[in-house]
């Protein structure tokens, strides 16, 4: 998926569409870090690191335990919000927003 | 009043409420049937997501199924809601802007290919009838516990109710008919939640009452229960086993989750590009306040249950078969008994009913010295939990009554949500483009309606008459999602080179490598006794169950997809012009006005 951030052939490179490039290359930049995060909580604290995390103890469980049940959910949340407020920001500083 | 009267009365009731709704909801045109004339607002789409998505799985099995297996199964937790994410980034806003009535009719037009889009609908058609079965005969038992009709009489009144708001209202009746179910079905779910919760530990939100003390040992919660599930031989409650499967299973939720395509229609009733992002997260935010309650329900109940079994605690005498049968706190056992899911056996003849792990090695020392001869809860169905949950806790009956609104409502939303993909995909992607291309709007919404009666009735048979494979039918649903559905719609979105070629060998791909692995352990067409490997971990490829191979479906679609697009001609220029055009939310009501 190398042709990502490029446009498409036969546009010429006017400011509209530099400005829609630059848009879609910062939308791929949110949506990267915001999947490291969910994996992080979900397949790393909740399942595959929770060995490293047993130390650290929670409510009669571990941290990990807690990731797996409760964490993970309210991060999952809180990354839909930040992705909607933070690509509707987006949108306006690249006039792409609907009317 | 007696708690079959009090039932009928609250059934009754939210019925009355669903036709009501389904006559002033009628749908005009077809852009009302397919997609409620894209005017649904975003909090009000995000509680018909959550009633969509969950089903009498998520309401009625999912709390047993963390109960009695513990930490484990937060696979379900995890991936039924991870999924969202997914789908908020990767899909939802984009299709939103495609501005279109169905993921075939995207699949279509994306890769300027008919053939592709009947693929589209084969998988399609594949996931959402395996899945319709289990509602339906879901709605079947809710019916036949609460209203003491007999299973195919239960059927009948739910695919009736369905019939009328769904034929009538299409994608409209059928949105503020879930908002409704929605409502129903959280207040069923959390008033017994919070009460038991109090109980145990004093915190009133049962998500935190998990990890709050237990107010009866003054030790937490978990380690109460940590122990006494081992001290009996059971696997330790927050313990985990297989890390690896674990993942690669949450990962197949999620990717499925996302794939699923009569939860992806509801982010085509959304006005705006910019809502449909919203309304993902607030689809989570309803789907939270169940899926944050339902381990709390799991290890309550587990912990209730145990008690009720070993009130002197494990060291002491176990319960009397004369308590069970006299005592009040025990009705509920009775109750369940007579329903067939619930048993207990005096094996050893002492008067009491020792409920422990005998298949556990080192439990048989300790069996054999306080003279047990096996575990005597000779049957205990994990469905039960939710619904018995009021009885064990001691709840009023009107509390019963809403349980039995809450599981028909979760049933019956889920039910709607899937015969309206399955209708669509018949009348919007078979009848009007592929056979009868001239047809008129009017014409069309009558065969919209035809189909959604001919997809009813089709849910109903399978209820009535399931076939072998209805157990089967998550695994099947989520993996076939994961692997066909969910690649293809992502690699329209993000990768503008990727041709029809390509597209359609990677859904062929997916769908046919899936559909192999599954049959290869649970049987062709789920048979039993056809299945070529018995279904053993040994005998799995690098250890993934079937279950969990969802993921590696959608890896090989993706790298198929990628290998024959490269060696096939570009998408032409005005397909790479669609490509850039739905991924900028400018021009959404254009998109959708000039269809």
């Amino acid at each position: 998926m190398a042709d990502q951030v490029t446009n498409s052939k036969g546009t010429s490179p006017s400011k509209a569409a530099e400005d829609d490039s630059g848009y879609w290359s910062a939308n791929l930049r949110i949506i990267t870090i915001s999947l490291i995060i969910w994996a992080l909580v979900s397949f790393g604290f909740g399942i595959l690191l929770r060995p490293l995390l047993s130390g650290i103890e929670f409510g009669g469980a571990d941290l990990g335990f807690w990731f797996a049940q409760q964490g993970s959910i309210l991060v999952f949340l809180a990354l839909i919000f930040f992705y909607a407020w933070r690509m509707n920001k987006l949108d306006r500083e690249h006039g792409v927003e609907e009317e | 009043m007696d708690q079959f009267t009090i039932n009928l009365i609250f059934v009754g009731a939210s019925f009355a409420i669903y036709i009501g709704i389904a006559i002033w909801a009628r749908a005009g045109s077809t852009a009302e049937f397919y997609a409620a004339g894209r005017g649904v607002n975003p909090v009000m789409n995000g509680m018909a997501t959550a009633a969509d998505w969950m089903s009498a799985a998520s309401f009625i099995s999912m709390a047993g199924l963390i109960a009695f297996v513990g930490y484990n199964n937060s696979s379900f937790l995890m991936g039924w809601t991870g999924g969202y994410v997914l789908m908020a980034l990767l899909l939802a806003p984009y299709l939103r802007k495609f501005g279109k009535f169905t993921v075939p009719e995207f699949i279509g037009d994306r890769f300027y290919s008919s053939t592709a889009r009947v693929v589209a609908v084969i998988c399609l058609l594949t996931i959402s009838i395996t899945y319709v079965i289990g509602q339906m005969t879901g709605a079947g038992v809710a019916f036949s516990r609460f209203l003491e009709v007999d299973n195919a009489t239960g059927l009948f009144i739910a695919s009736g109710v369905v019939f009328i708001y769904a034929v009538l209202g299409g994608m409209k009746g059928i949105t503020y008919t879930q908002v409704a179910q929605y409502c129903v079905l959280i207040i069923a779910y959390t008033i017994p939640a919070v009460f038991i919760s109090l109980q145990l530990t004093g915190n009133p939100i049962p998500g935190l009452g998990l990890f709050s003390t237990h107010q009866e040992t003054g030790q937490p919660l978990l380690t109460t229960l940590d122990q006494i599930v081992t001290d009996l031989g059971f696997n330790q409650y927050t313990a985990g086993t297989s890390y690896f499967n674990m993942a690669l299973f949450t990962l197949s939720l999620m990717i499925g989750t996302a794939g699923l395509p009569h939860v992806i229609i509801r982010f085509f009733t959304v006005p705006r590009v910019a809502d449909a992002r919203w309304s993902a997260g607030w689809a989570l935010v309803f789907i939270a306040l169940l899926y944050l309650t339902a381990p709390a329900v799991g290890a309550m109940a587990r912990l209730n249950i145990m008690d009720q079994f070993w009130p002197n605690g494990v060291e002491g005498e176990a319960v009397s078969v004369e308590t069970i049968e006299n005592d009040p706190e025990y009705d509920w056992m009775g109750n369940w008994i007579q329903t067939g899911l619930l048993g207990f056996e005096d094996k050893n003849g002492d008067g009491l009913i020792q409920y422990y792990n005998d298949a556990n090695p080192d439990m048989q020392a300790m069996a054999a010295e306080r003279g047990w001869e096996g575990n005597e809860l000779t049957n205990f169905n994990r469905d039960i939990l939710v619904l018995a949950n009021p009885e064990i806790a001691n709840l009023p009956p009107w509390v019963i009554g809403l349980i039995a609104a809450g599981g028909l409502a979760a049933a019956l939303s889920t039910a709607a949500g899937l015969l309206l993909a399955i209708s669509s995909a018949v009348s919007h992607d078979l009848i009007k483009t592929i056979i009868r291309p001239d047809i008129s709007e009017k014409g069309e919404l009558l065969w919209a309606r035809c189909s959604m009666a001919g997809a009813i009735a089709l849910a109903t048979y399978l209820g009535l008459n399931p076939p072998g494979f209805a157990a089967q039918v998550v695994a099947l649903a989520f993996g076939l999602a994961a692997a066909t559905l969910f690649p293809v719609l992502m690699m329209g979105i993000f990768s503008k080179k990727m041709n029809s070629a390509g597209a359609i060998a990677g859904m062929l791909t997916g769908l046919i490598v899936t559909l192999a692995y599954l049959f290869t352990y649970l049987g062709i067409l789920f048979i039993p006794g056809t299945n070529l490997l018995e279904n053993v971990p040994e005998n799995y490829l690098f250890g993934i169950s079937p279950l969990a191979f969802g993921p590696v479906g959608a890896l090989l679609n993706f790298l198929v997809a990628q290998a024959v697009s490269k060696t096939s001609a570009e998408p032409p220029v005005e397909v790479q012009a669609l490509v850039e055009s739905i991924r900028i939310p400018r021009g959404a009501g254009a998109a959708a006005a000039d269809h």
